[in-house]
């Protein structure tokens, strides 16, 4: 089911320069009006100075804040419920988070992958359930494992060029329950059924039916374009790179255990808290689960038998889960009285062969945003690279820092070098926190948001890798800045 | 189009199969003294393993030469002396290619069956030391491993293979008349079974890692890498050879085991041929069937039959043995001697000689959407060429773009494509009425009807859109290129295409060139061939070019031959029966009657009496009665859509009757008329090596025998006189040329060649 990771990086600036204030603080400090002046000034007195990011004649887009519903393993708690109602729980969190009065909202834009083919705009079912108006429109979109990257940049172009001030980006995927469809025999055999008008016609329909019509379509497991699975992918690429499963394992368990720290300190300042019908009331993520290398080291490959490195421990798992963000135009938030997290700046998506470079999106779409923004590697204060796979992160870290294959592969005369892991992923990442796929990107760009506001910093690089379909991989870029105190 | 259907449709044990296997290229014969240092292989030790790496010097592939051996057993001496060393690894480090196969030069350069035979026992050793070794052996296989080199493999006790397309195994050895002589008819039946031992051996048909793997030929897959810090190649044979030294270390420490799992289909199979009655039964199958395909004439398959059946029935002694023998025995024979000459000749013309063309074509165009025009066009837009497929009318095209579909499509079915490789692949094909996009063409080839006028029509609609540099190809199997490209403005870039029906399955293209047509026009037309996989003779203009010329008078021989009120059905089995893989009266059918007195009419206003033989008149009265052939349902034989066995056209007698003529029974046995028709056919080849026409014996050994099927186990017409004797042959033509006057006059070259025994076309 993994098919669906396109690869995208996502790349968020964000600069800091006061104390973070808690989610339920800033509920109520909401100020009256605020001007832009107030916020000039506030840029200046940053102590890291550097050129704003502003571009002339622009609008300047701003996340105001985002929520996400605790990411659960599939098959869990949230395995009754359908996908548009994570998606209207994650609605409810923001609207909650933020109190943003929902007849301001004049769009809603929701990512996923898998469809539910009863609620194919999702989006929209979910807005009308968490009661916003009826004449706010909506729609979903879906680019894979960064579907909900898309949905932002989607509100980024719709505020850029003036069509909305207001847009609620998300995303959902539910794992634990995907369409099986009828075999098309079956479908077709179904379809001329209906159109038959007598009993003989009927009869002659029936009569074709075969035993091996009643054997179900799943959805596809493999690339359309390619027939490899990802995990596949995934070992092939790492052995590319020669990364040994010690290394992939490691990552894992740093993965796990900074995940397993943000959550004990109360980090993950995004989840909000879901009320599951017949349920407890889920809190927390449940798959974040530290190891030792010994006994990950006990399992075996997951795809590439018996050699293979990638296995159940270094892989992301199937996950259900929803997310939502509130994105303005700058002034328009400023003059609701808000104090946004972040600044949404460049943002560019890349693809590539989606056979040997399936996984590598981060690789080529960091330089090239960098490069758009006019910032290096040292600017970044954050990194948040979506964890598809402990060999995918590592191939990614080990490409980009090849001259080699920035000559041969990038078209660049030199490489851009790897983010430095101190500042990488610091909260845990989709090998333990979970990967919704179409939810992960707004979870990506609330982390490394909120991660600047805590540790201190400028700018955030957002970047997830996804793959399938009939593209490759691409990248987003954003600058986030947190005004005010 | 001369050549027809049935010609591609030949299968097992014919050229077009034998000589597919590009892989297996001899290497050239260097003698360089065996010194302490190691020209084909080096070695290293990984902790406890030894990792032996070949790579032949100077050459694209490796062949397991007598050097390469020799090394190859200092090594595993050396392998099996140490101590420190407790498994090994064997890899190539050549991309594409383990081993493609035995030194082809060192059996060429045995004057006798015994020294072939030694070669065969000193491999035998060898390889049985090495099936023995206690220490274990991986074979870890990346590209091409044929003859020797899959016989090396399956004496290691571990094999572990790239899933890449170039990762093929095979025992193409029939293919060139011989069998595998270092152990693998005694192994691969205890490998993969009987039956599947059969096939590989008899077939000599390449086998991909995948089928491999299920089959039981290789123990392991490994999937190719894409790039990482180096390039894909070179890191997926580090990787191959990493997860080959952890399973050599498994191996030696018992940790895996080479025994499969078999299924239970296995079991049962292997149970049945654990009984003698059982394998009997098989082993008359196979020889029937073999029979039946190769008519006696090819002597390989059935010795192959005969060692496999000594190693199982009478123990592996009497199988080495009987295979040596039987190696030498078959490395001496005429169709050996053949089918290597025709390999080699394959391998000669799948090179360009005119060098690399000014400009490569990008993009190509094809008029015409019948069926030569897509079939031009499919075997393009499946090697990535961007094509524009031209037509007048709109069915007409659609029939065409369907035609590529199916194509393609067949080979999903096949499951050699993918259905996306097929949709990207369609994607090149652009189909139009009109000449859109013809200014950015690079070479324009035209398949439209075989008339001179519309040809000229054609050449000047196509000149006033297209640039300069482009080329004008045209594709016809009679018409002169000189007299097309009267009309054209630029002469030089106007070169003769000859491609052959279905294009899709014949390998053969043939290249004309005119006196004008200029070198680079040359060199970019054989560019595009090779890139459309063809195997491609460059000959000069002239009525009938070389092939239609040298089958021209055979035809015309065919219906002398029924006049003289032989059956269609006997002359059928008299042609096969000789070899080749049509019958000449279906090849009639095939070719299409109204096609063959088309060709028939022009070429004998320009050869006169030497084309002579039988009536026009009979293919008028066919054509008259609405008898094409295959196409319209009837000719010399009824086709009906899913009848297999074909009757005879009875409406036939009629004609055939009206048009009889006496035989002359001193050269009507059945002998005799195989020799009118194939020494009609080799005194034309002759006379168009010795007119220029053709430029090498060569290209009109593989133009024959790819493009008209002559019989593979002659090794096509100047191979035949070659190894028949050209005294033999004129001896025949002036028998019958007593009988029927000049059209059996021996050329002067052929002469010339009878006169002197030690003339021959190949020294």
């Amino acid at each position: 089911m993994n098919q669906n990771f396109k690869m995208t990086s996502l790349l968020t600036y964000t600069f800091k320069n006061l104390p973070s204030t808690s989610k339920w603080a800033l509920r109520f400090c909401v100020r009256p009006l605020s001007s832009s002046s107030q916020l000039q000034a506030a840029a200046a007195s940053q102590t890291k100075s550097k050129k704003t990011l502003a571009k002339p004649n622009i609008r300047n887009i701003v996340v105001v804040d985002g929520v996400r519903i605790p990411f659960l393993l599939s098959g869990t708690s949230y395995k009754d419920l359908m996908p548009h109602d994570l998606a209207r729980a994650a609605l409810l969190g923001l609207l909650h988070q933020t109190s943003v009065p929902k007849d301001v909202v004049d769009y809603i834009v929701f990512g996923t992958v898998i469809q539910e083919v009863k609620t194919s705009n999702v989006a929209r079912e979910a807005a009308l359930g968490a009661g916003f108006s009826d004449k706010t429109p909506a729609h979903t979109v879906t680019m894979a494992c960064i579907s909900s990257n898309q949905a932002m940049t989607t509100a980024v172009g719709l505020i850029a060029s003036g069509q909305c001030d207001v847009v609620v980006a998300g995303g959902v995927e539910l794992m634990s329950d995907v369409p099986i469809r009828h075999s098309r025999k079956m479908r077709k055999m179904m379809l001329d059924l209906n159109k038959a008008k007598t009993l003989a016609q009927r009869l002659s329909v029936i009569s074709k039916f075969r035993l091996n019509f009643l054997s179900p379509e799943l959805p596809a497991v493999s690339e359309f374009s390619t027939s490899e699975t990802m995990g596949h992918s995934a070992d092939r690429l790492a052995a590319a790179f020669a990364i040994s499963r010690e290394e992939q394992d490691e990552y894992a368990l740093r993965s796990h255990s900074l995940a397993k720290r943000a959550q004990d300190e109360g980090l993950l300042s995004d989840i909000v808290p879901f009320k599951v019908p017949g349920r407890d009331t889920v809190t927390q993520d449940n798959g974040i689960r530290p190891s030792s290398l010994d006994q990950m080291a006990k399992l075996k490959p997951a795809f590439i038998k018996p050699y293979g490195t990638v296995t159940a421990a270094n892989s992301s798992f199937l996950t259900d889960g929803a997310s939502a963000v509130l994105i303005m135009a700058e002034e328009k938030a400023l003059a609701m009285g808000y104090k946004p997290k972040a600044y949404l700046r460049d943002f560019m998506y890349v693809s590539q062969d989606p056979k040997d470079q399936l996984l590598l999106g981060p690789t080529y779409a960091t330089p090239k945003v960098l490069e758009k923004a006019g910032l290096t590697m040292n600017d970044i204060d954050a990194f948040e690279f979506h964890e598809a796979f402990s060999g995918q992160i590592l191939a990614n870290l080990k490409a980009m820092d090849s001259d080699w294959f920035a000559q041969n592969y990038m078209g660049r005369k030199a490489k851009v070098g790897s983010p430095p892991l101190e500042k990488f992923n610091n909260w845990g990442g989709s090998l333990s926190l979970g990967h919704p796929f179409g939810a992960t990107g707004c979870r990506l760009v609330m982390a490394a948001a909120n991660r600047l506001r805590k540790e201190g910093g400028q700018y955030g690089l957002v970047a997830a890798c996804a793959a399938g379909g009939q593209v490759g991989h691409r990248s987003l870029i954003g600058a986030s800045r947190k005004l005010f105190s | 189009m001369v050549a027809s259907r049935a010609i591609g449709s030949l299968r097992r044990f014919t050229a077009s199969r034998t000589l597919r296997c590009s892989g297996y290229i001899c290497r050239s014969f260097t003698r360089s003294s065996v010194l302490l240092t190691r020209t084909h292989l080096n070695y290293g030790v990984k902790g406890d393993v030894a990792v032996i790496r070949i790579n032949s010097p100077n050459s694209k592939v490796n062949t397991l030469s007598q050097e390469l051996h020799s090394e190859f057993m200092e090594v595993m001496n050396e392998v099996w002396s140490s101590s420190q060393i407790r498994s090994a690894v064997l890899i190539s480090t050549k991309p594409g290619c383990f081993i493609a196969g035995a030194d082809l030069n060192m059996l060429n350069a045995c004057t006798t069956s015994q020294e072939v035979t030694q070669i065969s026992q000193e491999a035998q050793k060898t390889f049985e030391k090495l099936e023995k070794s206690t220490k274990p052996v991986v074979a870890a296989i990346n590209g091409s491993c044929l003859g020797g080199g899959l016989e090396l493999a399956i004496s290691c006790q571990y094999r572990i293979a790239t899933k890449d397309k170039k990762t093929v195994l095979g025992s193409p050895e029939v293919l060139l008349g011989i069998l595998p002589g270092a152990g693998a008819t005694q192994r691969l039946p205890k490998m993969v079974g009987i039956p599947a031992a059969f096939d590989i051996m008899l077939t000599g048909r390449g086998i991909r890692a995948d089928r491999a793997k299920k089959m039981g030929l290789v123990d392991q897959l490994v999937e190719p890498l894409g790039p990482g810090v180096k390039p894909s190649e070179e890191r997926t044979i580090e990787y191959l050879e990493e997860v080959a030294i952890t399973f050599a270390k498994g191996l030696a420490d018992k940790k895996i085991t080479p025994k499969r799992d078999k299924g239970l289909v296995e079991k049962l199979t292997s149970y049945a041929l654990s009984i003698p009655f059982v394998r009997q039964q098989i082993y008359k199958k196979v020889e029937e069937k073999v029979r039946k395909q190769t008519k006696g004439l090819y002597p390989a398959p059935l010795k192959i039959i005969d060692v496999v059946k000594t190693g199982i029935e009478q123990g592996s002694n009497a199988g080495y043995l009987s295979e040596s023998q039987r190696f030498g025995e078959l490395a001496m024979t005429k169709e050996s001697k053949a089918l290597m000459g025709l390999y080699r000749g394959q391998t000669q013309c799948k090179k360009n000689k005119f060098g690399a063309p000014q400009k490569e074509v990008k993009q190509l165009a094809v008029l015409g959407a019948g069926l030569m025009g897509a079939g031009i066009a499919q075997v393009s837009v499946d090697k990535g060429l961007q094509t524009i497929l031209k037509d007048t009318t709109l069915p007409a095209l659609g029939r065409g773009q369907q035609q590529v579909f199916k194509g393609l499509n067949d080979k999903v079915k096949k499951k050699t494509l993918t259905s996306f490789e097929r949709d990207t692949m369609f994607s090149n094909l652009i189909g139009q009425l009109d000449y859109r996009g013809f200014e950015k063409a690079d070479m324009v080839i035209e398949a439209v009807f075989e008339d001179l006028n519309l040809k000229h029509r054609v050449l000047k609609e196509v000149e006033a859109v297209i640039p300069d540099h482009c080329v004008f190809a045209s594709n016809t199997s009679a018409l002169p290129i000189g007299e097309i490209a009267t009309v054209s403005k630029r002469p030089e870039k106007v070169i003769g295409m000859h491609y052959f029906s279905p294009v899709d399955k014949m390998q053969l293209l043939e290249i004309i060139t005119t006196e004008k047509t200029s070198k680079d026009t040359t060199a970019s037309a054989v560019d595009v061939g090779l890139r459309q996989g063809k195997v491609i003779i460059v000959v000069k203009d002239g009525p009938g070019f070389y092939t239609t010329r040298c089958l021209a008078p055979m035809m015309s021989e065919v219906i002398r031959i029924l006049q003289e009120g032989v059956g269609p059905k006997k002359l059928d089995s008299l042609t096969t029966s000789f070899g080749f893989p049509v019958g000449a009266a279906t090849l009639v059918d095939e070719v299409g009657v109204d096609v063959a007195k088309h060709v028939a009419e022009n070429l004998s206003k320009d050869f006169g009496e030497r084309f002579a033989g039988g009536s026009l008149e009979m293919l008028r009265q066919m054509i008259s009665k609405g008898f094409l052939g295959r196409k319209s349902g009837k000719g010399f034989y009824i086709y009906q859509e899913g009848v297999k066995n074909k009757n005879l056209n009875s409406d036939m007698d009629s004609i055939l009757a009206s048009l009889k003529m006496p035989s002359q029974p001193d050269v009507s046995s059945d002998e005799d008329i195989q020799y009118r028709l194939v020494t009609r056919f080799v005194n034309e080849a002759v006379l168009c090596l010795q007119e220029g026409v053709l430029a090498t014996p060569t290209e009109g050994d593989i133009g024959a025998v790819f493009g008209l099927g002559f019989p593979p186990c002659l090794g096509g017409p100047f191979h035949f006189v070659d190894l028949y004797g050209a005294q033999k042959i004129v001896d025949r033509l002036r028998k019958y040329e007593a009988a029927y006057g000049k059209q059996f006059t021996p050329c002067q070259l052929l002469v010339d060649h009878a006169n002197n025994p030690n003339k021959k076309f190949y020294q």
